[in-house]
């Protein structure tokens, strides 16, 4: 870990325009930036804590949605009586993730800007565009079980580690920020991340500084709500492959992926054939798809784990 | 004590502290976090420095340079020691890669430089900016290419070849030709490696943690040429080794030399990440398994073999070690091939050989005797054997037909339908499996100091180590019941070498051998207690805090008025391993719930039956067999070193890659253990039992697997990209 020095804001001003410092970066709950500091994955000159700015409330929205503040903590948005009650998708997939004691630190904005978990990332001995851009990918010719099969580049075939952002992308939340500039914009969560191409480190469409202040759920969608991890333990793993799925009695619904994107994955055009099942939804999710011989696997496992979460909001 | 006869009665057999349930008696120390841990000791020592290890970023070749400037010039720096400063070191006897000293990069992650500062937090920081120049040189790093290029090759050993396999083979009625695979696997212990080093002049002290403190004190001299009585290793308190703390790792030399180095003590801890490379791990194998039987069911050509590979001069790993005595048959070819291969050092892991030697060998019985349509527990039963295979030597006692009975019983084995694929509840495919376990029992010589001290509280030293298994507490009841006091009367020292030499922890020898070595030492005891009361030390009763012989009876506390009485004495075991072949035996049962949709594998419930003579305390016992149990499912269902193929190292090297099972994925446990004794074995007349908990466990999953599907996976570990494939629509 390199030496940094560290603030503590107490207004939203006075963060952005911290943040927006050469080398600067904001932490919140820590675990995972923390993690990567120790190993000089991430190496910030300067800390901004978020934690003073208030940003730890859920409140409800004149549109009849929800904002949760970038501070909510994971355990506290899962067991959010609305959350569970309108949004069960958000809840079932935040305590898929991770342990409870990491759920009580980790935070909404955190979670949102959780860092790749492919093992050549976190070896820096390793080759990884994302990481030392231009050094190449270690994972392409190594170990890639684990990693992206659709929506990659000949880059980086990283995925987006994050349950509750699946859960996110399929209720169509947006992501609000403030710039250094004091100015504040709201970002639907479908154009919040960026696909790898050629700049596999740029992962998010935030400016430099860019502050997450919360997250807005529109007006709850009804149906069954219900995700599905798959992993080779029964808790404290990353997925294999995760489906997140919201079937309305009528039929319509959404379909949000994890563990097979640099993002959480969503094809809205996809969910037009919810009717006709799984493998039909599936087609379209996985359209220009390249996996790799190690996590070919991932495209069957979504299929089935997607067949199977439809018969049970059907049933 | 020589023991080469078989125990006759002794006062072990009172049974008054041994083998009754108590809890651990070094469970408060650690539940208050009281228990010091090597890298947690701090006030044993004076202006103590802080070492940061640096592993080589190469799988194989050479460092020509180390630029140590950056490094030496940061903040808190005291001093740089790299591997090019030192030359190599001698070696222990176990240990086959260099652990810090010379040019050559062996494998990936070796110890090549340690930076020590005033923190740990600056040494850290330091060592990022070592610039190491390499010369990297080609490598070996697949096993299956090694396999395939030695196949044929004369085995390590050709001592377990009996009759004609060949033509038996050829000839038999009933064939099975399979080859099963299991990866390499990570000890990943809680507490990482970690080594607190200081001289004193000549003499070095170091707090380490370590399974074999003799061992550890032979070849850190050897290391630092050092004569053995300049070095003291102490290692009260283990957070786990399974293995890999048998022998001294790079943390204690680099920390020793380190210290030397820069004239002060030094703490140096393994980083998580370095654990898988820099370490040891339990090497992956290839095993081909080929069996014939008659018709009815009779073995008549056993064949098992076994690749591995290691670096040069490393050994194999002896997955065939159980082959030779589990099941009879007239024609046996078993043995094992080694290949070089270029990625860290292959060694010992909780029970090594038959953890993995098991996994392949008792999924393949399943096989068999599906092939022949019998049930899996009657075809093992039918081939059982009260002798070692091909040879006349009986074993000491051989329940595994018992256990597998019992177990059956218990477990509702009826239940379980005879093909698979036919149970479905909901959304899972439920299946129920068996495998036997057996693991050899080892003896070690190992000794212990005895002390009636004054005020009659009984003290017990050895260099005996505690992994966690509840070394401190058996040995407290060996003592308590030998001496007829009250467990809270005995005070147990454990793990230094000022202490007598013990067995140490390994090899599932530990319980057994060092609580006859207390035995010895209490006997010993009991005869100068006796002697300074004048009492016959032959027919002298211990008994209530008394010394009981015809009319007489005197405290211990009034025994021990005239001063303190010791005794020390060892335990050595001869004979009897050659007349008797000692193993210790067991049954496992599996059920496990396969997701029709995604295959994903959860176990429901397990038990294990062992006979292994008498339990010590069935408390520690059981606590010994639940986490065998639990290492088992992470054998079968998702532990796994992932080896880079092109870059030779394994890539998972942290907690978050490399999974082992969580609570989650262990829902109900239960472990039953046969009531017995064996004489032949030690005057404990006990067996280990720490190892047999684990042997077989994967293979009950795997069979179990195939119960609820139908699909049979060679190939360790069963995770659902290998069942996908196979499975019926959803
Ligand atoms: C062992 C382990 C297992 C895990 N398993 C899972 C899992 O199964 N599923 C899962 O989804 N996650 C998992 N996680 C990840 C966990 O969810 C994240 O670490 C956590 O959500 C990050 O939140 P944090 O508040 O601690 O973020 P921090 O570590 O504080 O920050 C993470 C990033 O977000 C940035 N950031 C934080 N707040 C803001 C803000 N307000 N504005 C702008 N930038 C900000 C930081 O600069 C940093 O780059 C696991 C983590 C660990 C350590
Ligand atoms: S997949 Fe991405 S994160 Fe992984 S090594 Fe390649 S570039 Fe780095």
């Amino acid at each position: 870990m390199r030496a940094f020095s560290y603030e503590k804001p107490g207004t939203l001003a006075e963060a952005a325009a911290a943040g927006a410092r050469e080398g600067a970066k904001y932490i919140a709950g820590g675990t995972n930036l923390i993690d990567l500091m120790k190993l000089e994955i991430e190496t910030p000159a300067h800390l901004v804590d978020v934690n003073g700015l208030g940003l730890d409330r859920i409140e409800e929205t004149a549109a009849g949605g929800l904002r949760i503040g970038a501070l909510v903590r994971n355990t506290d948005l899962a067991a959010d009586p609305r959350v569970r009650r309108d949004y069960a998708l958000l809840t079932r997939a935040l305590v898929a993730g991770a342990s409870g004691q990491l759920r009580n630190k980790a935070t909404t904005a955190g979670n949102l800007l959780q860092r790749t978990r492919c093992a050549y990332f976190y070896d820096t001995n390793m080759p990884c565009n994302k990481r030392a851009p231009g050094s190449g990918c270690a994972a392409l010719e190594g170990i890639s079980r684990q990693l992206g099969v659709v929506g990659t580049s000949e880059a980086c075939i990283a995925t987006h580690p994050s349950d509750m952002a699946v859960a996110l992308r399929a209720l169509d939340a947006e992501i609000e920020t403030m710039r250094a500039d004091g100015v504040a914009r709201s970002i639907p969560i479908g154009e919040f991340y960026r696909t790898p191409g050629e700049t596999p480190e740029i992962e998010t469409v935030l400016g430099a500084g860019e502050l997450i202040t919360g997250v807005t759920l529109p007006a709850p969608l009804g149906g069954a709500q219900l995700y599905h991890k798959a992993r080779d333990r029964a808790s404290y793993a990353f997925a294999l492959v995760s489906v997140g799925l919201v079937l309305r009695e009528d039929g319509t619904g959404r379909i949000a992926l994890g563990g097979v994107a640099p993002m959480p994955w969503r094809v809205e055009a996809a969910e037009a054939e919810l009717g006709e099942g799984a493998a039909a939804a599936c087609e379209m999710l996985f359209a220009g798809a390249r996996p790799t011989e190690q996590n070919a696997f991932k495209l069957p496992l979504a299929e089935r784990a997607l067949a199977a979460l439809l018969a049970e909001a059907r049933s | 004590m020589l023991f080469d006869t078989p125990a006759k009665e002794n006062p072990i057999d009172r049974a008054r502290e041994v083998g009754q349930p108590r809890p651990r008696i070094d469970g408060p120390l650690k539940v208050s976090g009281t228990a010091r841990y090597a890298y947690e000791q701090r006030d044993v020592v004076e202006n103590m420095a802080y070492g940061y290890p640096l592993g080589a970023a190469i799988a194989k070749g050479r460092v020509r340079a180390i630029d140590t400037a950056a490094a030496e010039a940061a903040p808190g720096v005291i001093g740089v020691l790299t591997t090019l400063d030192v030359p190599r070191h001698a070696l222990g006897p176990m240990n086959t890669a260099m652990l810090f000293g010379g040019d050559r990069v062996e494998h990936y992650h070796q110890a090549i430089a340690v930076v020590v500062a005033e923190s740990f937090e600056e040494a850290r920081a330091a060592t990022a900016l070592l610039d190491v120049d390499y010369a990297p040189e080609p490598g070996c790093f697949d096993l299956e290419r090694v396999a395939r290029e030695i196949v044929g090759q004369p085995f390590c050993e050709d001592d377990a070849l009996v009759g004609d396999f060949d033509d038996a083979f050829l000839a038999a009625p009933v064939q099975l030709d399979v080859t099963y695979r299991t990866p390499d696997q990570s000890h990943s212990m809680m507490e990482p490696h970690a080594t607190l080093a200081a001289w004193e002049g000549d003499e070095l002290t170091v707090w380490t943690s370590n399974q074999m403190i003799a061992w550890g004190v032979r070849d850190l001299a050897a290391a630092l040429d050092l004569p053995r009585d300049k070095v003291r290793l102490v290692s009260p308190f283990i957070g786990g080794g399974f293995g890999g703390k048998l022998f001294v790792r790079s943390d204690v030399v680099a920390a020793s030399l380190a210290a030397r180095k820069v004239g002060r003590p030094v703490k140096l801890a393994l980083p998580r990440p370095l654990i898988a490379n820099n370490t040891t791990h339990r090497p992956a194998t290839v095993q081909r398994l080929r069996f014939g039987a008659t018709e009815d069911g009779k073995f008549t050509a056993f064949g098992h073999e076994s690749t591995s590979g290691n670096l040069p001069d490393g050994g194999p790993e002896t997955a065939t070690q159980q082959s030779q005595f589990l099941y009879a048959a007239p024609n046996r070819l078993v043995g094992e091939r080694l290949g070089v291969l270029d990625l860290p050092e292959g060694n010992a892991m909780r029970a090594p050989g038959e953890a993995s030697g098991m996994m392949a060998l008792e999924a393949a019985v399943d096989e068999m005797a599906e092939k022949l349509g019998l049930d899996p527990i009657e075809f093992r039963i039918l081939n059982d054997t009260q002798v070692v295979p091909g040879k006349d030597t009986p074993f000491s006692q051989r329940h595994l037909a018992d256990c597998l009975r019992l177990g059956a019983d218990r477990f509702g084995w009826g239940e379980r339908a005879s093909l698979p694929a036919r149970r479905r509840e909901g959304r899972s495919w439920i299946g129920i499996g068996v495998a036997a376990a057996y693991r050899n029992n080892l003896l070690m010589k190992s000794g212990a100091r005895a002390r009636l001290q004054e005020g009659g509280g009984v003290e017990i030293e050895t260099d005996m180590t505690d992994i966690g298994t509840g070394s401190y507490t058996i040995i407290a009841q060996t003592a308590a019941e030998m001496m007829g006091v009250p467990l809270a009367r005995v005070t147990v020292r454990l793990g230094d070498s000022r202490y007598p030499v013990s067995a140490g922890s390994g090899g599932q020898f530990g319980g057994n051998s060092s609580t006859s070595g207390v035995y010895a030492a209490c006997v010993a005891l009991r005869t100068r207690i006796a002697e300074r009361l004048g009492a016959d030390p032959e027919t002298a009763v211990f008994e209530e805090g008394e010394v009981r012989w015809g009319n007489s009876a005197v405290s211990l506390v009034e025994a021990a008025s005239g001063g303190e009485i010791v005794a020390e004495d060892s335990i050595t075991f001869k004979g009897l391993g050659e007349k008797y072949r000692q193993s210790t035996f067991g049954a496992h049962f599996v059920e496990v719930a396969v997701d029709a949709a995604t295959a994903e594998i959860r176990v429901r419930r397990m038990l294990a039956v062992c006979s292994a003579g008498r339990i010590l305390n069935p408390v520690t016992a059981r606590s010994q067999v639940i986490g065998a149990m639990t290492m088992g499912v992470g054998s079968a269902l998702m532990e796994e070193l992932a080896v880079d193929k092109t870059r030779g190292f394994f890539a998972n090297h942290d907690l978050a890659g490399y999974e082992v099972p969580v609570h989650a994925d262990i829902p109900r446990q239960d472990v039953i253990f046969l009531d017995e004794t064996d004489p032949i074995s030690s005057p404990m007349k006990a067996k280990g039992v720490g190892e047999l908990g684990l042997c077989g466990v994967a293979a009950a999953v795997a069979n179990a697997v195939y119960n609820a599907t139908g699909i049979r996976v060679r190939d360790f570990p069963i995770t659902l990209d290998k069942l996908l494939p196979h499975m019926p629509p959803f």
